[in-house]
């Protein structure tokens, strides 16, 4: 993967100094660490960090076609590339490398934006068409690869991460008021927007071009529910699921450098692993994080899968202390507040791979989101179920099916259980249905927030206004797919494949690859009838019936258990909160920045220092109250740009 | 006794807050203040304090759902001891 930046002066014809574009991709080499260049062209500046996993001579960027009239700066892979080239070397294109850069180059020159439409993999790049005279932008369809971007001053900037955008120096570094309120609600913030005032993404499965100063956004591909074509038999559906998993698992393998597999224990990560195993020639390494807090901890199942398909298996041991040291470090990459310590593993554990000598890491994510895995789709699927019915006397007992992972929870009488779900969230015409009860508990944690912070958000329903970023006809959907959207389109890019996915592994220059979002598998599972995915509680049915020669048993029938790691524990020793902690949370630093109320903090303070805090709410409201402390003092208090690693950038024109 | 548990409340609940903010017969459910986890943290409470075991039957609203229900129900517990 790589980092990519650049600058456009919107309205006057001043020169993109050098000097910015090089301040801007030195403070993201860690996604580039092999080489760097820069392009000027009078008004426009492109910048590249480039990690060499495809053709690792050739494919210095930014890079031109034939002509120099198309520049292209990329971050992503594109995994079809071999098939492109050759239609386009059949059309008369002349290559000066081999790598899958030039591909785009190329399709783009007979294409323009229509291109998109013909690529498999994940991608952020922008290119800068000087005939047309006009800055082009594109985005994956799911949103694996970043791309932000801001005006400011008469400029466009744009860049692979929020921290370069701020390294030129031109740009006011501020939080966004209502991105809290819905981190607060949601977990992640709405798309276009980010964590900060003014600073914006390009959306998944969006384009955006900017041309006479003019910025126009387009959508290129949505995920689609409605399904209208004729529906496989469930065999068919099966061997079809396996042959696609197969297919792009092994595009997903082309790289001129080792690729390695992550195993969590559970069953995403290990069918991705028994398919490279089974179906290429690809010799295995995998690798793991385990747990010094067993209630979190896999390692056996782990150990399981690396044992019966024979890999090379490698993990780390991650303990309180490991998490609670590093999260500082893990924000700076995040760039936004986190519920949730569960990042901070899979940081360390980017380390040991890249240090293993390993540039891309194949894993499970999205088998849930499209393969209806989540607990929230049972949620779901019960709620309904009781809503309908509601003297059914079933009822109680399936309420305990639900977390079955959270000692917690079972303990708990019947009748809370069901009060807690039942509570006012019985509206079957509601789109939103799936996800109110999560929303309603995290919004809760809104009581931390301070006066100040509370006066200066809008008041209308920031729930309403989601709705909004909805499609047309998807009230009409029915529930469990409603709830697949929702997830699949916003958590899944929103904190997934960003803070747990992309920024955690380019932190330590580790590509990530996800054979589950080939953009065909994704469509493929969009269009399979509900109960192919949930077959009564039985969640991912299909991929367990077609996958099931390929992985152990217990593996295979193991209970959902979603990946998390020790919360608010992770940041107190021996009773007492781990230096940086107590500062950030201390009343006056809580007053200081001013978004939250210092006595109510004082008093989670106390609880999860006493190790009060067993629910899954308090430990949200302190992860999230520490994070945004400290990207507050990351990020907008001071801002220390990297100055490493900037004798190496090449001016390429 | 009763200070005892609104003070509970208000600090490991509500986080500080005002005393107008829940009232001494506000459901905790209704309010969606105690979260079913949070029911947990409350019994271990009254253990503590109290030196109340509250069985699993009576893990039920009628005794637990409010300030009010609450000290009635430790109050009932606490003769029977």
């Amino acid at each position: 993967m790589c980092g990519i930046a650049g600058k456009y002066n919107l309205y006057e014809n001043k020169k993109v100094s050098i000097e910015t574009l090089k301040k801007m991709i030195t403070t993201v080499r860690h996604r580039g660490p092999d080489g760097a260049g820069v392009y000027t062209d009078g008004r426009i500046g492109l910048a590249h960090a480039r990690l060499s996993i495809i053709d690792l001579s050739g494919g210095t960027q930014p890079m031109c076609n034939e002509d120099q009239t198309i520049w292209i700066t990329f971050n992503g892979e594109i995994f079809n590339y071999i098939e492109l080239k050759n239609d386009l070397l059949k059309k008369g294109h002349k290559f000066r490398t081999k790598s899958d850069t030039e591909v785009i180059v190329h399709l783009y020159e007979d294409l323009g934006a229509d291109c998109l439409t013909l690529l498999n993999g994940q991608f952020a790049f922008a290119v800068w068409d000087r005939k047309k005279n006009e800055l082009f932008m594109a985005r994956d369809r799911l949103g694996i690869r970043p791309l932000f971007y801001t005006i400011s001053g008469g400029a466009f900037y744009f860049a692979s991460e929020i921290k370069s955008l701020f390294a030129s120096g031109e740009i006011a570094r501020e939080m966004e008021p209502s991105a809290l309120d819905e981190i607060f609600t949601f977990w992640h913030t709405v798309t276009p927007k980010t964590a900060f005032k003014d600073i914006y993404e390009v959306p998944p499965g969006y384009c955006l071009t900017v041309k006479k100063g003019v910025l126009t956004k387009r959508q290129y591909w949505d995920l689609d529910f409605t399904n209208k074509s004729p529906v496989l038999d469930f065999e068919q559906s099966m061997e079809a699921l396996r042959e696609l998993l197969i297919d792009s698992t092994r595009l997903r393998l082309r790289a001129d450098v080792p690729v390695g597999a992550y195993l969590s224990g559970g069953l995403d990560s290990s069918v991705i692993t028994a398919l490279i195993k089974n179906f290429t020639d690809t010799s295995l390494k995998t690798f793991s994080v385990a747990f010094e807090d067993k209630n979190y901890d896999e390692s056996t199942f782990q150990k399981e899968m690396a044992n019966a398909l024979g890999t090379e298996h490698h993990e780390i041991q991650c303990t309180y202390g490991d998490i609670g040291e590093n999260f500082p470090e893990a924000i700076w990459h995040i760039e936004k507040p986190i519920l949730r310590t569960a990042p901070v593993p899979l940081f360390l554990l980017s380390a040991l791979v890249s240090k293993s000598g390993f540039k891309v890491v194949l894993t499970g994510e999205g088998a849930d989101e499209l393969l209806g895995g989540y607990d929230i789709f049972k949620e779901t699927k019960i709620r309904e179920f009781c809503a309908r019915q509601p003297t059914s006397t079933s009822r109680p007992q399936l309420l305990q099916k639900l977390y079955p992972y959270l000692p917690a929870f079972q303990k708990q009488s019947r009748a809370y259980r069901e009060a807690f779900f039942n509570k006012n969230l019985t509206d079957l015409s509601d789109a939103l249905f799936s996800h109110r009860p999560r929303w309603k508990t995290t919004s809760r944690n809104k009581v931390f927030f301070s006066d100040d912070l509370k006066a200066s958000l809008n008041s209308s329903s920031i729930e309403d206004e989601f709705k909004m970023t909805l499609p047309e006809g998807f009230a009409t959907w029915k529930s469990f797919a409603r709830a697949q959207y929702i997830e699949t389109k916003n958590l899944l890019p929103g904190y997934i494949l960003s803070s747990q996915g992309d920024r955690v592994s380019m932190a330590h220059s580790l590509e990530g690859r996800f054979p589950f979002l080939d953009h065909r598998v994704v469509e493929f599972c969009a269009a399979l009838p509900l109960h192919y995915k949930m077959k009564g509680l039985n969640e991912k049915y299909l991929l367990k019936e077609s996958m099931k020669k390929f992985v152990p048993e217990r593996i295979a029938k193991r209970t959902k258990q979603p990946y998390l790691s020790p919360d608010s524990k992770s940041f107190f020793r021996g009773g007492k909160a781990v230096d940086y902690v107590a500062e950030v949370l201390s009343e006056s630093c809580i007053a200081n920045f001013g978004y939250f109320n210092p006595a109510s903090v004082r008093h989670l303070f106390n609880k999860c220092r006493k190790g009060g805090a067993i629910g899954f709410r308090d430990n949200m409201a302190f992860v999230g109250i520490l994070s945004t402390q400290l990207l507050h003092k990351e990020f907008i208090e001071k801002f220390e740009a990297t100055s490493l690693m900037d004798t190496d950038i090449k001016i390429v024109k | 006794m009763r200070e005892k548990v609104r003070n509970f409340i208000f600090e490991n609940f509500l986080f500080g807050g005002t005393d107008a903010e829940l009232k001494d017969d506000d459901s905790f459910l209704e309010q969606g203040i105690i979260d079913s986890t949070g029911m947990l943290e409350l019994v271990a409470f009254i253990d503590e304090n109290f030196g109340i075991t509250v069985e699993d039957e009576e893990l039920v609203p009628e005794n637990l759902d409010s300030i009010n229900v609450l000290v009635e129900f430790i109050s009932r517990k606490k003769t029977l001891l």
